[in-house]
């Protein structure tokens, strides 16, 4: 077995790496590709970083390509993500223009890595109309979609969906996103990494280390949300909670900690607004870090004594996914993806107000017992289902099933 | 003779069909593809779940539930469908109509409520591959038992009860080649409900039978 392998056999199991050897070997080697729009920060980049390694490990030829595109086309798909998140964003014509221009070259750039691919996979909406661009492909392509698609704006959906439409698949986390679309909608939760620097296990001294270096004392409670400056993820929902919760435990102190992705041009303007929100307030801390500071927001759910994750609107959260990794009650929004990880009263609890979210805070700083019951749980349920093995597991069962048509039961081997 | 070991992986697939109320899916139940009724019967035991099941199908955890309908006698109703009681899968959908329809009939309120969250259809496709493994003789089993993977349980063990002509699991009707030679293991098979019980406390246990079993015995 090789390093990579035998370390993930040591998080995951034994059987799940002998599991996807196997179903590994009967695609023989297959050229995969993936392509998404940044490389850096947000929840995809994060992880095709490891997933595509891990898919070499097993003996595809997998490749991670990016779109580049300039600030017009960031906007566009920026009002994309959010109007399939439901809100009712229009988006020009000149914006689409670019949207489809940029696309246009990138396929040029990417022909000879996308032509002869055996399976390609394209994250998101920001490289969607790729396709359009190959008519001779060779493989299958598939739609993978990160976001809360469940109620999308009809008129921008609309408008992608003629792409979409045109892949031989598509991915959604729930199937509560899927939509009317004339090919099989696969339903695959996304996962994490258990052995990225965000995820391993690191030292109680560098844990110390990153706390002193925010100004935070860790003989007091701590309540920590992870995420991207965006109104879906609801900052200031948080700080209204962690006030409510702070009249009762004075002592309490919050951190909002979040990268920039850099296809969020929103996320500057977000952050200001946080930062107003949270002003004149030492114990609420609003930290913009570099999309590198993996270790650090590891540092920082680890000090945690709840992880916080209050969404509106929620593809999937991996960063409850890393809360609950870390042995932490999670108190999440109950929208989306973090309905299938925070089981209500076992590894944490779903709020739909900042007032629920202060009342599950003050009820989980009261019992440190409960705290560290549903925090065992929470590690184990992750283990169990939210391990990057498992999605590499479910691409091969999807890859094995395009492959062999639209039965039921496929026979391989 | 000798009992070759395969594996499998399911794909969970969406159908776009949702069901709002008891009558809509006892509508939906009548038409949506047979691959559905499988899934959301066996598909449980292979996808992200918490704990056990309370309820051993999505059709009864859906009616139970709050954000469902929230009746529990329609819930315990669909619970105790044995699916291998049926000769296929249309038999089985046609049970479910069955059961739905007459609770329609039976309830004024559950034909005006509406649940909060849809029951959406999810169909499967399972994919089935060899590990080249095999077990030559019965006596072999507690050693190749640790050494499978729990979809390999799935297979043999769940899903074997669809597809075999007693339907029953792969290591019974495999022992029952050896005649009356390995009856009390094959008994002690039978009794193994696998319904409530996740994947890997499957795999325990059936390995715990084994080798409780031909504890003493050598190969």
């Amino acid at each position: 077995m090789s390093g990579l392998l035998d370390a993930y056999a040591k998080a995951a199991g034994e059987d799940t790496i002998s599991h996807l050897r196997q179903l590994s070997s009967t695609l023989n080697g297959m050229k995969v590709v993936h392509v998404n729009s940044t490389r850096e920060g947000g929840g995809v980049a994060e992880i095709l970083y490891r997933l595509v390694p891990l898919q070499q490990e097993l003996g595809f030829d997998a490749r991670w390509e990016v779109i580049t595109g300039g600030k017009e086309f960031y906007q566009c798909t920026k009002g994309f993500h959010n109007a399939l998140q439901g809100n009712p964003v229009a988006v020009p014509d000149r914006l689409l223009k670019e949207f489809e221009k940029t696309n246009r070259d990138n396929a040029e750039r990417m022909k000879d890595s996308l032509e002869d691919a055996d399976a390609v996979f394209i994250h998101d909406p920001q490289p969607a109309p790729l396709i359009k661009y190959f008519p001779n492909r060779k493989g299958k392509w598939i739609w993978r979609c990160h976001i809360d698609a469940s109620q999308p704006y009809r008129p921008v959906w609309n408008y992608l969906r003629k792409f979409v439409a045109q892949y031989d698949a598509s991915v959604f986390s729930l199937a509560e996103f899927s939509q009317s679309l004339p090919h099989p909608q696969y339903i695959i939760p996304p996962s994490i990494d258990p052995l990225s620097e965000k995820n391993m296990d690191i030292p109680d001294d560098e844990i110390n280390r990153v706390a002193e270096m925010f100004g935070l004392d860790r003989s007091r409670p701590l309540v920590v949300q992870v995420s991207r400056f965006d109104r879906f993820k609801d900052p200031i929902g948080v700080i209204r909670a962690y006030r409510l919760a702070k009249k009762f435990s004075p002592g309490l102190q919050l951190v909002l900690a979040g990268g920039g992705a850099t296809d969020d041009p929103e996320g500057g303007a977000v952050l200001k607004e946080v930062q107003e929100a949270a002003g004149g307030d030492g114990d609420a801390h609003v930290l913009l870090l570099p999309a590198d500071a993996h270790r650090t927001i590891n540092a920082l759910q680890r000090a945690a004594d709840i992880v916080v994750q209050k969404s509106i609107r929620e593809g999937f959260g991996l960063t409850v996914t890393e809360g609950l990794w870390k042995g932490k009650p999670v108190v999440g929004g109950n929208t989306g993806g973090i309905r299938i990880q925070v089981i209500d009263h076992h590894t944490g609890f779903l709020v739909n107000t900042p007032e629920g979210a202060a009342m599950r805070i003050r009820y989980l700083l009261l019992n440190r017992k409960k705290r560290e019951e549903m925090g065992r749980k929470a590690r184990d349920y992750v283990r169990r289902n939210f391990l990057l093995t498992r999605q590499i597991r479910e691409h091969l069962t999807l890859m094995a099933g395009l492959h062999h048509g639209s039965e039921d039961r496929i026979g391989m081997g | 003779m000798a009992f070759a070991v395969k594996d499998c992986a399911l794909a969970a697939i969406a159908t776009g069909v949702r069901a709002h109320n008891l009558r809509e899916l006892r509508d939906k139940l009548m038409t949506v593809h047979p691959g559905s009724i499988y899934y959301h019967f066996w598909g449980g035991l292979l996808r992200p779940v918490f704990e056990s099941r309370e309820y051993m199908n999505d059709f009864a955890d859906w009616s139970r539930k709050a954000h469902g309908l929230h009746d529990e006698a329609l819930a315990e109703r669909l619970s105790v469908i044995d699916p291998t009681d049926f000769e296929d899968l249309e038999e089985l959908r046609q049970e479910l109509v069955e059961i739905t329809s007459v609770r329609l009939e039976e309830s004024e309120k559950l034909r005006l409520l509406h649940a909060d969250r849809p029951f959406v259809f999810i169909r499967s496709q399972i994919v089935i591959f060899d590990t080249y493994v095999t077990v030559a003789h019965p006596l072999q089993l507690p050693m190749a038992a640790p050494m499978m993977t729990p979809s390999s349980f799935f297979f043999h063990f769940v899903d074997a009860r669809r597809r075999t002509k007693d339907r029953m699991d792969d290591f019974r009707e495999w022992l029952m080649e050896y005649g009356d030679e390995f009856r009390p293991l094959i008994d002690r098979l039978a009794s193994l409900d696998p319904y409530f019980i996740q994947l890997t406390e499957l795999k325990e246990k059936i390995a715990g039978i084994f080798t409780s079993y031909f504890a003493g015995e050598t190969v």
